[in-house]
Parts: structure tokens; sequence; C-alpha cells
């Protein structure tokens, strides 16, 4: 099959990396934050895969990894907030700042 | 432009187009059903690629398990059914789309410029090609995690191990 | 006596070598007051603790004693208690004494805690009868002046330690510096003419660059002049102090701060340079201070000692900017080596040139500071406040007599400079005149005698301004026996009038002339003792002031017929021996004055009925031993001082004056020598002056020709006492009795503007200074609450903020 140019790759990676960042910054609901978070790894994965051709398939092996420990920090982080929403019965960003000044 | 650009940029579209919708819902079990289609469609950009494994991989765990799992703490904690909007302020919205904007534009700059190609200027799709005709699809990603890279392999199954337990810990009730 | 036998070898080798004297002991001279200091201080520090009262350890007594009744005491550190108690109670005797006496203080805290708590102490029945004692005193009249607080309230019974031993003490290590200062006198006599100067180094004190100062002592036929006076007089006012204070509660400290101010003055006359003099010169006055403010409880007093620092102040910055301008243009401060640079060319300084003019006057300005000259002489007469003793040591006899010590010291750079000359003579003899005139219509006895030590300074400053410079050093000494018999006189009739007023509960002032009168009768060896002082200073021969005043008032006429070296100079353009014309007539008329008032004041103290009062009189009589033994030797100097210097031709007393004639100045010869070169490289061979007999008959006119006035004016007339008498009677004499309103004119002109300005770099301080300080403090707190709203406490703007961090970075890369 033809190739797909390196920079198109590349550069969905980028959008992908962008629309997780203005998630991250925009939302409120922890869960939502995370899903942003998560986003932002997929895009990361995909430069990762989009650059395995040429930097040798040691690209995929550590997607590989990225996934695996993506899988386990969604556990242990909705675990989390399973546990501060029993506490504030809330999981909305705003009612948990105690590190304010 | 042939039939793998096409589909590409198809893919790509529809990949950009539900991120787009999954930052922007009200309803997170919406956020959810967005992203998996996020997921799918960067699934089939993988398939494109040539990372077949890494693709099915992660229609497996990602769609698969995590969002899923996403789901089932949503419905848990029963959200979604507050009228009390959760996004912030349209100065925030300013700022985050425009913090967005200027990440892609700056790796845009970045990824269009010459990038340093480690394994010389032969190598190419048509080189993972051959090393997957000799070892198989899995074999291609599974030969050197097992041989180069088994240590991670193991720390990583701990960490599983250690997340499940967390989990558990964590979620569970006080008794 | 190992003491003694080494300063009488010292004094024989001395004698045998005849090249070079060697001093006995110099230093030991000086530090003798010095250890007087240090004991004294001590047993006064003791004596303060000993008079705090004995409390309970805990608690501090001046807040707790509020509480006493709420059953609590307030945990107070107790390292509070001693300070606090030393502040309120310390010396509680002198503190209920002062605070009974004086009703214009509200009775404070300290007071009412005696009084409530007399029970608590030991000695409660002291505390009683003074309490009691001063239900029965009144108002006094709190005059300024007044020695006020001198009063016997001190706890009854045997003296503690500390108030004995300074008897001992302070006019020991006196009467030992006289004794070594005599030592060194003979020494350097015997030593001939060539060999009497000494100059004793002690350690190199200011090394830098090329300013070399040295701690070292000099003893020459000056200094050794002004040390016998110095140690001599102050060892007889030591003595008189012993009667007159030793009831005072504070008597260690008196005694102390007099050391002190020995010890200074000392270090100023022996000291070999102008940076030494500068250490004693500042350390009489800060003595002076502290004895005229000796009851300093009395806002009066201290207000008194702070005028009298504060106006010497003004004195000592010219003397520092005659300092800096001599070393400027000299390279050196030490009194040999300015010398030998004026004298020997060495300097870049032109006879009659402007900056040696302007050393001159800037010497005199610190001379008119510390010497009370116009315009400086305000703060004597308030000096008054202090105990008399200290009248008559300080303000009479030494600390004030340092300017003219000062200006005989430069005697080269003020015959160098007979402009400035002229004007110290000038300044001097107008002095003399204005301070004469008040001393017509003073009523306190205290402040006639401070106006006419105002005015005989002012002829010693005449004499030195006239170029003769041996005749103010004799008048200075003659002045200093019997203006200090003078005060001593005072002080004792004070004393006397103080004990017969107050044993008759009288407030009437102790010290107004009105209510005295036909003292006589009661103190005899007063009235002798200051009779004699009277006719020494008024000019009546043979006693001293006749011719000290006489030798002072002739050089004027000598001066005035072109024989001295100013004749030829030129002030504001008039000829110098116009001036000293004007000067002998001007001093001629401040001596017939100073006869007038000393006979006043002889009159209504000592002659007339008396109108102390009935009851007052029986109480009245002479104070013991240690009052009278030192006025009748000052007595004696009085009569006889005078002979030291006597002009060889007058025939009669030549036997008196050490077979010589003129013996002062031939002693002081090798210390004017250089002002002598000086005139003859830049003046030329002068005249030699015709003695005639006419200003000696002057000046016996003058003399009794003033007594007589003033015994035919006021020996008959009739004086209330101070309530009945009116102050004045007519604008002249009010003009007069108000001191022609100086201290009221320098108040508006002087006082008030610096106020005013002061008060006016307040605000701005204050306004616009601190408002620019605050600016900064203010912007720091903006920037923090700005800053601060950063942290919001959620995790979207900190992952913002990162993000834009990375972003940044990000960029840089890219763009670079």
């Amino acid at each position: 099959m033809n190739e797909i140019p390196l920079s198109y790759s590349l550069g969905l990676s980028a959008i992908l990396f962008g629309i997780g960042v203005a998630g991250v910054i925009v939302r409120r609901n922890a869960i939502v934050l995370f899903m942003c978070v998560e986003l932002m790894l997929n895009a990361v994965n995909l430069a990762f895969v989009a650059l395995s051709p040429y930097a040798g398939v040691e690209g995929q092996v550590f997607v590989f990894f990225v996934i695996a420990v993506a899988a386990a920090e969604a556990a242990v982080g909705l675990a989390i907030m399973i546990a501060v929403f029993r506490h504030r019965e809330s999981v909305d960003m705003k009612n948990f700042s105690l590190l304010r000044w | 432009m042939n039939v793998t650009q096409i589909l590409f940029f198809f893919f790509a579209s529809c990949a950009a187009g539900c991120a787009l919708a999954m930052i922007t819902r009200k309803n997170p079990v919406a956020c959810a059903m967005w992203l998996i289609g996020t997921f799918f469609s960067v699934a089939a950009i993988y398939t494109l690629l040539g990372a077949y494994f890494i693709g099915i991989i992660q229609i497996l765990v990602y769609a698969g398990a995590i969002m899923v799992l996403f789901l089932f703490v949503i419905m848990l904690l029963n959200l979604g059914n507050d009228y009390e909007d959760d996004i912030r302020g349209t100065g925030w919205k300013i700022a985050g789309g425009g913090a967005g904007l200027v990440i892609i534009a700056l790796l845009g700059r970045v990824f269009s410029g010459d990038l340093p190609r480690p394994l010389g200027d032969a190598a190419g799709p048509t080189m993972l090609a051959t090393a997957q005709a000799e070892r198989g699809v899995v074999g291609l990603i599974g030969i050197p995690l097992y041989t180069e890279y088994v240590v991670p392999l193991q720390a990583t199954a701990i960490l599983l191990l250690v997340a499940v337990v967390g989990a558990v810990v964590l979620a569970k009730r006080k008794v | 006596m190992l003491l003694l036998q080494e300063a009488a070898h010292g004094a024989a080798a001395a004698a045998g070598e005849g090249a070079g004297f060697h001093p006995v002991l110099p230093w030991l001279i000086v530090a003798l007051p010095l250890l007087g200091f240090v004991l004294n201080g001590l047993l006064s520090v003791m004596a303060a603790r000993r008079a705090l009262p004995k409390l309970p350890p805990v608690g501090d007594p001046y807040y707790d004693h509020a509480q006493d009744d709420h059953g609590h005491a307030v945990g107070h550190a107790p390292a509070l208690a001693p300070a606090h108690a030393a502040v309120g109670a310390g010396e509680p005797s002198e503190q209920e004494a002062l605070d009974h006496g004086t009703d214009a203080h509200p009775v404070d805290a300290a007071a009412a805690r005696h009084e409530a708590h007399v029970h608590d102490r030991d000695v409660h029945v002291t505390g009683a009868n003074a309490v009691h004692a001063h239900d029965v005193h009144d108002a006094h009249a709190h005059d300024a002046a007044h020695d006020h607080g001198h009063d016997d309230h001190a706890p009854a019974g045997p003296k503690p330690f500390t108030h004995t031993l300074p008897s001992l003490i302070a006019p020991g290590v006196l009467i030992a510096s006289f004794v070594l200062a005599v030592l060194n006198f003979l020494a350097m006599k015997s030593a001939g003419e060539g060999a009497r100067l000494a100059i004793v180094e002690g350690w190199s004190w200011i090394p830098v660059g090329s300013l070399q100062v040295d701690a070292a002592l000099q003893l020459d036929p000056l200094s050794i002049v002004m040390t016998l006076i110095i140690t001599g007089v102050g060892s007889l006012i030591h003595i008189f102090s012993i009667g007159y204070m030793k009831e005072d509660p504070g008597y260690p400290r008196y005694m102390a701060y007099l050391n002190l101010f020995v010890f200074f003055m000392l270090i100023l006359v022996l000291g070999s340079s102008y940076p030494m003099m500068f250490v004693g010169w500042e350390g009489v006055g800060l003595c002076s201070y502290l004895l005229i403010g000796f009851w300093f409880r009395e806002k009066a007093n201290a207000d008194a000692g702070k005028k009298a620092f504060i106006v010497n102040r003004i004195g000592d910055f010219g003397f520092l900017v005659a300092m800096m301008l001599l070393f400027w243009n000299v390279g050196t401060l030490d009194f040999a080596g300015v010398n030998e640079a004026l004298t020997g060319g060495g300097s870049s300084l032109v006879f009659a040139g402007p900056v040696i003019t302007a050393i001159a006057l800037f010497f005199f300005l610190g001379a008119a500071g510390k010497s009370a000259q116009i315009p400086l002489y305000i703060w004597l007469p308030d000096a008054m406040a202090g105990p008399t003793p200290v009248s008559a040591l300080i303000h009479a006899a030494t600390m004030v007599t340092a300017g003219v010590y000062l200006v005989v010291r430069s005697s080269v750079i003020y015959t160098m400079a007979p402009a400035a000359s002229l004007v110290v003579a000038l300044v001097g003899a107008l002095t003399a005149i204005f301070a004469a005139s008040i001393g017509l219509k003073q009523w306190d006895i205290k402040k006639v005698l401070a106006y006419s030590t105002v005015s005989q300074l002012g002829f010693m400053f005449a004499a030195v301004g006239m170029g003769a410079y041996a005749a103010g050093v004799f008048h200075l000494m003659t002045h200093a026996f019997f203006k200090a018999c003078l005060f001593l006189g005072s002080g004792a009739v004070i004393h006397a009038m103080h004990h017969a007023l107050h044993t008759a509960h009288n407030p009437a002032d102790a010290q107004d002339m009105r209510n005295m009168g036909g003292l006589r009768k009661y103190l005899p060896i007063t009235f002798i003792t200051m009779g004699v002082s009277t006719l020494a200073i008024a000019g009546v021969p043979p006693f001293a002031g006749f011719f000290s005043k006489d030798e002072i008032i002739g050089a004027a006429w000598l001066g005035a017929q072109g024989t001295s070296h100013l004749s030829e100079a030129s002030l504001f353009g008039i000829h110098g021996s116009t001036w000293m014309a004007a000067i002998g007539v001007i001093l001629s008329i401040a001596a017939f004055m100073t006869a007038f008032y000393m006979g006043r004041m002889m009159l209504y103290t000592f002659f007339g009925d008396n109108r102390t009062g009935e009851r007052e009189r029986g109480h009245l009589h002479e104070g013991g031993w240690t009052l009278t033994l030192p006025l009748i030797v000052l007595g004696l100097l009085a009569v006889f001082g005078g002979f030291l210097n006597v002009e060889e031709h007058v025939p009669i007393v030549q036997l008196f004056n050490f077979g010589q004639g003129e013996a002062l100045h031939h002693w002081l010869h090798p210390v004017l020598a250089g002002s002598d070169d000086v005139v003859a490289q830049n003046v030329g061979r002068l005249e030699e002056p015709h003695h005639a007999l006419w200003p000696i008959a002057l000046a016996i006119a003058i003399g009794l020709g003033g007594l007589a006035l003033a015994v035919a004016m006021l020996g008959k007339r009739r004086l209330g006492t101070a309530d009945a008498q009116p102050a004045y009677d007519g604008g002249v004499e009010k003009a007069l009795y108000n001191k022609w309103y100086v201290d009221e004119f320098y108040d508006r002109t002087v006082v008030k503007p610096v106020g005013g300005l002061s008060r006016l770099f307040a605000r701005f301080d204050m306004g616009v200074l601190d408002w620019v300080v605050d600016l900064f403090g203010r912007l720091a707190q903006m920037f923090g609450l700005a800053f601060g709203r950063l942290q919001t406490g959620q995790v979207n703007t900190y992952a913002f903020v990162l993000i834009v961090g990375v972003l940044i970075v990000l960029g840089s890369f890219v763009a670079l």
C-alpha cells in the first residue's frame, strides 16, 4: 500500500493533543477531565506509531506499554474519584479547591 | 491521492470531530461515547499505518476496557443528572481554545521540519512490512517485548497488579 | 609613701641635671581624678541599689500595686522590677523630698506608692517623718536658678558607707593630684629657663594618613600654672562640697561628677595637641551639663543643663572647623608642631591672611561658647541652677577659663591674625560692660556673681585679644581665687539662710538678697572673706584683683599709645590703637560698674537690718570647718595672690614675688616666645612703652569710687523682703533686671524659627519620605494580592499554567 506522509499523521497527533489540552483547561467534571487526558495519551501514541517505520519497532512496543499503563492509571484514578465522590457528593473540580490561597 | 490517503483523511476527520464533540458535551456519558468514537478512528488509522497489532489492542483495551470502566464509574456515581453546566466560563474557553491552537501550531511547526531519521533514509513502511513478513504481525511486537524489553514487561505486569489492588482498596467502602 | 619617695627622687634628679626637666608621674595627675570618678561612681550605684524598696521577687512593683487588692499580681518579668523601681523609687528620700517639696509636679505614682506602702518598709520611721515634715511645706517659690531640692530630708541615723566614703575619696584624689602638680612645678622651676618643656608620650591615638595625633601630655609653664589652679582651687572646693552636699541623697554621684570634671579639665590643659584639648573640652561640657542639672527632677534645672550643653556645642563647632582648617593648612595638630610651622614659615599661611584670620575667629567662637562671651554667654546665668560649689569650680575658676587658655595656647595664631585678635579684644570688652550692666540690678546673689563672672571673663579676653597673654593668665589666676571665694561664700550664706528658713518652715527664697541683710553678725568668717574678695574684684590695692585688672587696662592704654603689635593693625578700617583706646575706656567703665554692683551685693547681704525674719534669725550661723576653711584659704589667696606678677617698678611689694618682677610674665615667657617671634618677623621692633603713673591712679580711683558710690547710694536704703520689695523701678531698671531681654530675643529669632523649621522637616519626613517608603510596602502588598489569586486550588488552572509554561519552552525551541 502507498504511504501516508509522516507529516499528516504527526499533524493529526498534534491536533488531537491540542484538543485534549483545551479539554483539560475547559472541563470541570473530573471524569471528563480524565477522559481528555486519555485523549492526549492517544495522540502521543499516534505519534509513536507514525514514527515507528522510520525509527524502529520500539515505537510500537512503547505504545503497548503506554496502553497498559494508561489502563492501570485509569483504574486507580477512577477508584480515587469514587472515594472522593463519597466525601463530597460531587466530582466537580470547583469543589476541590483546598489548596487555594 | 490514493485510497489509503483518502481513508486516512476520512478517519482523521472522524477522530478530530469526535474529539471536539467529546470536549464540548455536557453529559459525561455522551463524552465517553464520543471518546470511544475517537478511539475507533485512531485504531483505524493505526491499521492504515501498518500497526495492526496496536490497532487491535487499541480497540480491545482502550475502547473495550478502559472506556467501559469509565462508563461503569459514571453509572456508579450517577452523574449527568445535574442541570449545572460543568464547563468553565467564557474566559477559560478562550484560554483553552487559544492554548490548544498554539500547541497545534507549534507542534505543526516542529513536525513539518526535517525530522531525524535514526534508521537512515532507507527506512520506511516497506521496512516495517519486511519485518512483519518475517515475524508475523504479533511477533513483530512480541519478540522484542519478550527478549529485549522483558524487564519493562514484567514491571508493567507488577504495575497492573498493584493497580488492581490499589483500585480495590481505594474504592471499597469503609467497612 | 613609695610615691612620695619616687617623686622626691624625680625632683632631685631633675634639679641635678638641668637639661630638660623630668616630669614626676605626670599621668598620675590626670589618672587620680579619674580613679576618684570610678570609685565614687561605684559608690553612687551601690547607694542607688540600696535605696530600692525591698520587694518580693515576683512582679513589677510599678504595675502590681494597683492590683494588690485584687489579690493577684501580674507576672511581669522580675528583671523589670529593679529598673522600674530605680526609676520610680530609687533614692526614696530624695524622691519624697522632691515630690513633696515641689508642687509643680503631680505627686506621681511612686510617691503615692510610698505613702500607701510605708508600712511595708523597714525604715518606716524615716518615711513617716519625711511625710510629716513635708505636709507642712507649701509651695516653694520655684526659681529656676535655685539650688532647689537641696534639702536635709535625708534619712536620719548614721550614714551608710556610700555617703561617707566619697568625703574621703574625692578630696583625697584631688589633694594627691595637687601635690603631684606642685612637685612637677618645683621640678620645672629648678630645671632652668630653657628646659621647662616636657612632652610625655602616651600612645599613638589617631594615625590616619598624614594626620598623626598622639595621646600625650605637655607639661610646660602655662599648663603647670593651670594645673595648679585646677587642682588647688579644686581641692578647696571639694572640701567645701563635703560640708555643703553631704546631706544630699545624691552625694556620691555629685562627687563622682566633680572628679570626672577635674579629670577632663586636666586633660584639657595638659593635652599636647588640639584634639587632646578637644577631648577635655567636650568632657568638661558634659560634666557641666551633668552638674548643672544635678537636681534634674526639677525641669528648670534640667533645662538649664541642656541650655549650657547646647550653647557649648555651638562653640564646639567653631573649634572643630578651626582645627580642620589648621590641619589642612599646617599639616599637624600638636601645639609644638603648629607653633614651629607658623613661626618657621613651614606653612602656607601668611601673616594677617584670610585663612589664619578665619582659624583664629573660629577658635574664638569655640572660646566664646565655653567661656560665655557675647553671643554665647546666655547659659552661664542659668547654670546657677546647679549646686553652688559647682558654680564655684566650673563657672568661676576652671571651665570657663578654658577659652582663655585656648587663646593663650594659640598665641602664635592670634599674633599672626591681628584683625581677629582685635575682634577678640573688642568682644571681650563689650561682654565685660554688658554683663556688668546686667549685674547692677539682679537680686539673686548667685546671679550677681554669674554676671560678674561673665564680665571678668570679658576682661580676660580683652587682655589676650590685645596680646597681653600673661596679663590674661594673671587675671585668670586671681579671678579663680576671688571668684571661687565669692561663690563659696555665697554658698555658705545660702546654706545658712536655707537652714534658717527651713527650720522655721518659711517658703521664702534663700538666695534672694532682699531676704538677707545684716548677716555679718551671724556669719563673720564668711563676711570677712567675701569682703576681702569683693575688694579684690573691685580692684582695690593691694588685693589681688587690682594688679591683674590694672595690667589689663594698662595694656589697653599702652596699645593706644602705639606700643603694641596690634597698634598698626586695622579692623573695619579703624586703626588698632584707636580700638584699644576705646577698649580701655569700655573696660574702665566696666570696672567701675563691677565695683558698684559688688559693693551693692555686700551691702544688701551683710549690712543693714536683717530681713530674714524673727524666727529664722536664731538659726543663722556659720557652717562647719569644711565650709569655712576653704573660704579662709581662698581669702588669703585673694589678698596675697596678686603679688605674683607685680611690675618691677612697684617697690614695696617686690619682696613678695619670688624676688623677681613680673614673675608670671617671665614664667610664661617660653610659652609665648613663638608669638614674640611672629611679632619680630612681621611687625618689627616695637617702641618701648613708657610707664606712666596715671593708669594706676585711675584704676584705684575707679575701684574705690565704685564702692563709695554704692555705699552712698544704697547704704541707707531700706529694703523690703523679696515679697514686698519690687524688683525694679523704672524702664532702664526693668531692662537690666530682665537681662536686656536677650534670652527672649534669641528665643524669637533663633529657637522658634529652628523649631518651626524642624517641624516642617518632620512633616516632610513623615509625609513625603514615609509615604514613599510605605508605597513600596503597599506595592508589595498589591502584587502579593494579585499574584495570590493565581492559587485558586483548582487543578484546571494549574494545568493551564503548566501548559503555558510548556508553550513557552516549546516556543523558544521553535523560534530558536
